[in-house]
């Protein structure tokens, strides 16, 4: 699982992981790019940093592609997150999914995202115009609430 | 170990060393509650992780744990 998760501090080689997740038993690769807006609820952002605490993000989410290639019965997933700072347009995370069939390419491309999002230590801090701030963030799920 | 607004609200903190043998996961939030009381809402919506596994209020400490308040999280 190690060499499907990634924590990277460079662009994310979008198109090469692309390339490299096909294979000849696949009839479809799901791929999710999380990008960074140029707006938050229309106050214009100028770059973002994104900062995890990595050991755990890691780890967290190599248990998610675990459970999803379980789950979904997908033949392979690939989920890179970039920290640091990101620039508008550029992609802050990438998720691809490669199975025989669509439906569950894009079920679990969605629920990885989803958790992504809900449960793995990553931050991400806004830089606008006039001032940065910490997002608000998800709320925690009840399980993993302290 | 303190995350993204943790980080900045507790900056000038000094981090609890000494902890009673039974300290819980909740001991070290009452350091952050009583250091800071007008933030101390903040630590309601948080989780916390000892040695990079969630844990709860009750999780009990034991020498050398790696414990770390995680805001609510933003990535993606």
């Amino acid at each position: 699982v190690a060499n499907q998760v990634k924590l990277v501090r460079a662009p994310i080689a979008v198109a090469e992981l692309q390339q490299r997740i096909r294979d000849g038993s696949d009839g479809a690769v799901c791929v999710f790019e999380g990008i960074v807006r140029n707006n938050t609820r229309g106050r214009l952002t100028q770059y973002l940093e994104y900062e995890a605490y990595e050991t755990m993000a890691q780890q967290e989410l190599e248990r998610l592609v675990q459970q999803a290639m379980q789950q979904f019965a997908v033949r392979e997933v690939i989920v890179h997150h970039r920290l640091g700072r990101i620039e508008i347009c550029e992609a802050s995370v990438f998720i691809a999914v490669a199975s025989a069939h669509r439906a569950a390419a894009f079920d679990a491309c969605r629920w990885l995202i989803d958790m992504l999002k809900k449960q793995v230590p990553i931050w991400k801090k806004e830089f606008f115009v006039d001032g940065a701030v910490w997002a608000d963030g998800e709320p925690f799920p009840a399980e993993v609430k302290a | 170990l303190l995350f993204g607004v943790l980080k900045d609200v507790y900056a000038s903190v000094p981090a609890p060393s000494e902890m009673p043998s039974g300290a819980t996961v909740d001991s070290i939030l009452s350091h952050y509650r009583q250091s800071v009381p007008q933030q101390a809402p903040l630590l309601k919506s948080i989780a916390v992780a000892v040695n990079s596994e969630f844990a709860r209020l009750s999780t009990k400490l034991n020498d050398g744990d790696e414990v770390a308040l995680l805001p609510p999280v933003s990535g993606g």
